[in-house]
């Protein structure tokens, strides 16, 4: 019983089978987490830095707090903090950390493809925690264990994943792993922030239309306009795009059926979705971050015996 | 492969163990009964079925407890973590831990690192369907012993179909 990698770069490579031992694994270290003493000792042997070239204030802690709950030794690095400022490059900081006798690396970083790089040239164990607009694969993880917890299976589920699925390593990483799990899939979105050919490359449906994409799906996963991603003008207006593209109470009670409101976080209120929504009891973004503690300590656990 | 217990036998064994359980403890307020996963499991759900009937007028507490996160071996293999189930407070309760088979004693001093993350009971007692006395490693003796026997250290125990046998290596 173990992962076919020992790395996690994304959902990509990983197998049916991976993602479903991540799941089922996950599930018994939520109920650790439910326990009057919230701790296991299985990776007290273990060090793992969290090396993080970019913000993140969820993952970070999510990540940080389920090495704390494995009995983990952990280090931070922010590279605003660090001498990354001074011109060291990513493989020179790596490795002055790893000499110092660290086992796993969880690493974000701004560059699609910077974990993949690093993991040709170190020993230790890489999580992909976010690089550039490639993958998220815990996020896409845990957006599954949430699915798969809130509504009973992930097979022959209807997922809209609505907004930038341009600049999105979560869209990407959740529909891998939707597809590999057996849900259907639909991007929603302005044209000008879904990738032209991305129905053919990975197999989802495309829609332009919201009210459409609401009316169809069981759950829907709304991501965050990713301003800090563009360079260019792609929409005219936040207050456009909200107009279009953003979730407000009105549109989902005129809905035939309850669907179940997700969101990765941080979330532009009153842009793509509305306070009145996000709080609701149909949103399930804060057992999203519940349950990422719970699928990162299930992700470190099955990797650290690789390493 | 030997056969230690029939199934009968096996069935003999766990009456006899329940009895013990009986008569050590008259009334079952206090009492919480936990199953090692997975052998454990099935040995302590068939002594908390007969102590139900033999207590028909108290609820009889069962839980299941999974060692996997705190093996001392957890870098050799890697397993995959079965059910906890504690659905009780154990703090002060009497908690009787029952496991089919002891033979290091690892395995027990990891369900009671396991069990203490829920609470501080007031007392653990050990219950086991079959006793490998002579390969213990750790200071750990059970209070009730279904069968003791004598094994090599390599011999695997093992309860099969509702049959205890012994496989050599």
């Amino acid at each position: 019983m173990q992962l076919s990698t020992r790395h996690l770069l994304g959902i990509k490579n990983l197998t049916k089978e991976d993602i479903s031992l991540i799941l089922s694994t996950a599930e018994q270290f939520k109920e650790v987490l439910q326990r009057p003493v919230k701790k296991v000792p299985s990776l007290r042997d273990i060090t793992i830095v969290n090396l993080f070239y970019e913000n993140s204030t969820r993952t970070r802690f999510s990540f940080e707090l389920a090495e704390k709950r494995l009995s983990a030794d952990t280090i931070n690095f922010a590279a605003s903090s660090s001498s990354a400022a001074k011109g060291e490059t990513l493989l020179d900081t790596v490795n002055n950390i790893l000499s110092m006798k660290v086992d796993m690396v969880v690493m974000r970083h701004s560059a699609s493809g910077a974990p993949h790089f690093l993991s040709q040239h170190i020993p230790a164990a890489i999580i992909n925690a976010g690089d550039g607009i490639n993958e998220h694969p815990t996020q896409a993880l845990l957006d599954a264990f949430s699915i798969k917890e809130k509504t009973g299976s992930l097979e022959g589920r209807k997922v809209a994943i609505i907004g930038d699925i341009m600049h999105s390593r979560v869209a990407q990483s959740n529909i891998y792993l939707l597809n590999k799990m057996g849900a259907k899939v639909t991007v929603c979105g302005p044209p000008t922030l879904i990738p032209k050919y991305i129905s053919e490359a990975l197999g989802v449906n495309v829609s332009y239309n919201l009210r459409e994409t609401l009316e169809w799906c069981d759950v829907a996963n709304v991501l965050r306009i990713q301003l800090e991603r563009q360079n260019q003008v792609l929409f005219s207006s936040l207050r456009e795009y909200s107009i279009a593209y953003g979730i407000n109470r009105q549109l989902l009670d005129s809905l035939q059926k309850e669907i179940v409101i997700m969101h990765p976080g941080p979330i532009n209120r009153g842009v793509e979705l509305d306070s009145d929504v996000a709080d609701s009891k149909q949103s399930i973004i804060l057992q999203q971050v519940e349950n990422g503690v719970a699928v990162r300590m299930a992700v470190l656990y099955l990797l650290a015996n690789r390493s | 492969m030997q056969v230690l217990l029939s199934s009968q036998q096996l069935a003999d064994t766990i009456k006899v163990l329940s009895q013990q359980l009986s008569k050590s403890y008259p009334s079952l307020e206090n009492i919480v009964f936990v199953g090692i996963q997975q052998g454990g499991v099935v040995i302590a759900n068939d002594i908390v079925a007969l102590l139900q009937q033999q207590h028909s007028s108290e609820k009889v507490q069962f839980g299941q407890l999974d060692i996997t996160f705190y093996r001392d071996d957890i870098r050799k293999e890697i397993l995959a973590p079965d059910t906890m189930n504690i659905p009780f407070a154990i703090e002060n309760k009497i908690v009787v831990l029952i496991d089919d088979v002891l033979f290091t004693g690892r395995t027990i001093k990891a369900a009671l690192d396991a069990l203490l993350d829920y609470g501080r009971p007031a007392k653990v007692e050990l219950c086991v369907l079959i006793d490998r006395k002579e390969h213990r490693q750790f200071p750990i003796q059970a209070d009730y012993v279904g069968a003791t026997v004598t094994t090599k250290k390599t011999d695997k125990v093992k309860l099969v179909n509702r049959e205890v046998v012994l496989i050599p290596a």
